[in-house]
């Protein structure tokens, strides 16, 4: 099958093999807060060359919530009793609903084997990439929802406890919906699956974020809430950069 | 282990998808320095098999040597110096020609030159290719060529030892594929090592090359 002449080598040892000549590695480390920057700043950049990226998670999670008054009536008292809910599940749909661009360009235009042979470290890039979906995606979402809970007759006092549950919510949802994003990153049409695999694992950040805004607008406090929704931020912020790089290296390997 | 070592060795590799023998007990021996060129026809294994050479590609027999060492523990060691333009060109839509040779260049990015220096260093070799006036424009708008000459500029651009190429001349006009045989030649003279894959073979005047041909699998 193979021809390969065997090439006279005069250098015995594999240190020699790559000093013999003048190409040496002169690759400078790139430091580790440079590298996340550097895709940050691209993904970025990228979100808001095309506007649908952005724009698209945040007019459905204003559609939805508009939609809720209009099909349950606009009785204060109901919306009040319904907002935190209303918001949280809206939002999180949002979310999902941006999730599978997050590697799927860079994987079909051939970016992410690039990223995988650069010999750079492989979560830090990845934690980079995620957190500019999260900007992009998650913090419109953020800063929209006071007037939307305004909307939905949401008792004053609960916006702050809103903004940061939904803060704290949907830089969690980025990172775990991230390592479903990877997953599929090698199926077609892996939209559906991704949800399957996602939203499950949403579960938690969904009861603790709306049980947050309701209990605040029962006259409870809800800092139990808020401390366990920093805890699954700050577990999936840090952990699931790992588990997105390895499911991306196995994405790489499985296309042609 | 044989006498000699090479850079990069693959010894009997097999590889299956599913039911179908992709690549069949094929060795490929790169040395220090030269050109191994991968030649088969259309579906007879080559990309697969250059893809198993980097690592992207999960083997079923046989083994990936690295200087000696498998690969799969020396992975990071090979990617430091490793150059490898795949299939698919790396090349993103929504950025710039620009944009995109820094994003996956960086390394040119981070020695001392400054700003202005860089964007020089791609404008020349972009003016080499003959697309040096499409620098600013969104990637999107570039011809299929286009791209892959965007793509080819790295081979300039990024310090490597090892070249590994995936039909370098595809979607390339006369000029391109003399910029390309001549880039590869003196990438050689200066003492790296080139894989690549082609299904008609390259002709290089000066340099010695060593074949592997791929048979289609029965």
């Amino acid at each position: 099958m193979i021809e390969g002449e065997p090439t006279a080598i005069e250098v015995p040892t594999p240190a020699a093999i790559l000093s013999a000549t003048h190409i040496v590695n002169t690759r400078a480390e790139s430091s580790t807060v440079k590298l996340c920057l550097r895709f940050f700043h691209r993904d970025i950049k990228l979100a808001f060359r095309s506007t649908g990226q952005w724009l698209n998670p945040l007019l459905f999670f204003v559609i939805v919530v508009t939609l809720f008054p209009l099909g349950i009536g606009p009785s204060p008292n109901m919306l009040a009793t319904i907002a935190p809910g209303v918001l949280w599940v809206s939002a999180l749909l949002a979310m999902m609903l941006s999730l599978d661009t997050v590697f799927a360009h860079d994987f079909r235009d051939g970016t992410l084997e690039q990223i995988v042979v650069s010999g750079n470290s492989l979560s830090v890039i990845v934690f980079g990439k995620v957190l500019a979906h999260w900007v992009t995606s998650g913090l419109p979402l953020v800063l929209l929802s006071p007037l939307l809970g305004l909307m939905l007759q949401l008792p004053s006092g609960t916006y702050l406890v809103l903004m940061v549950s939904l803060l704290l919510g949907t830089l969690s949802l980025s990172f775990i919906g991230a390592i479903g994003a990877a997953l599929t990153v090698s199926i077609n049409q892996g939209g559906v699956l991704l949800s399957l695999l996602v939203l499950p694992l949403t579960v938690p950040v969904l009861i603790f974020g709306s049980g947050a805004v309701a209990s605040v607008a029962l006259g409870l406090g809800a800092s139990a809430q808020l401390s366990l929704l920093a805890a699954i931020a700050a577990l999936s912020v840090s952990l699931a950069p790992l588990a997105i790089s390895g499911a991306i290296r196995m994405g790489v390997a499985a296309s042609r | 282990m044989s006498d000699s070592i090479f850079l990069l060795e693959a010894r009997d590799i097999q590889i299956w998808r599913g039911e179908n023998l992709i690549v069949d007990a094929v060795t490929v021996q790169v040395p220090a320095s030269g050109i191994v060129q991968i030649q088969g026809s259309n579906g007879s294994g080559k990309t697969t098999l250059l893809r198993a050479l980097v690592g992207l590609a999960e083997i079923d027999e046989g083994e990936v040597l690295w200087l000696g060492k498998a690969l799969s523990r020396v992975r990071d060691e090979m990617y430091s110096t490793l150059l490898y333009l795949g299939h698919k060109p790396g090349i993103t839509g929504g950025l710039t020609p620009y944009e995109n040779l820094i994003a996956l260049c960086p390394e040119t990015v981070s020695t001392t030159k400054s700003d202005e220096n860089l964007r020089e260093q791609v404008l020349g070799v972009l003016a080499e290719l003959g697309i040096a006036d499409r620098i600013d424009l969104p990637s999107v708008a570039l011809s299929a060529g286009q791209q892959r000459r965007v793509a080819l500029a790295r081979l300039k651009l990024q310090q490597a030892k090892l070249w590994v190429l995936d039909e370098p001349l595809t979607s390339l006009d006369a000029d391109g594929q003399h910029w390309v045989r001549q880039v590869i030649e003196s990438h050689v003279k200066a003492g790296g090592a080139v894989v690549f894959t082609t299904h008609q073979p390259i002709k290089f005047d000066e340099v010695q090359v060593s074949t592997v041909s791929l048979a289609l699998p029965s």
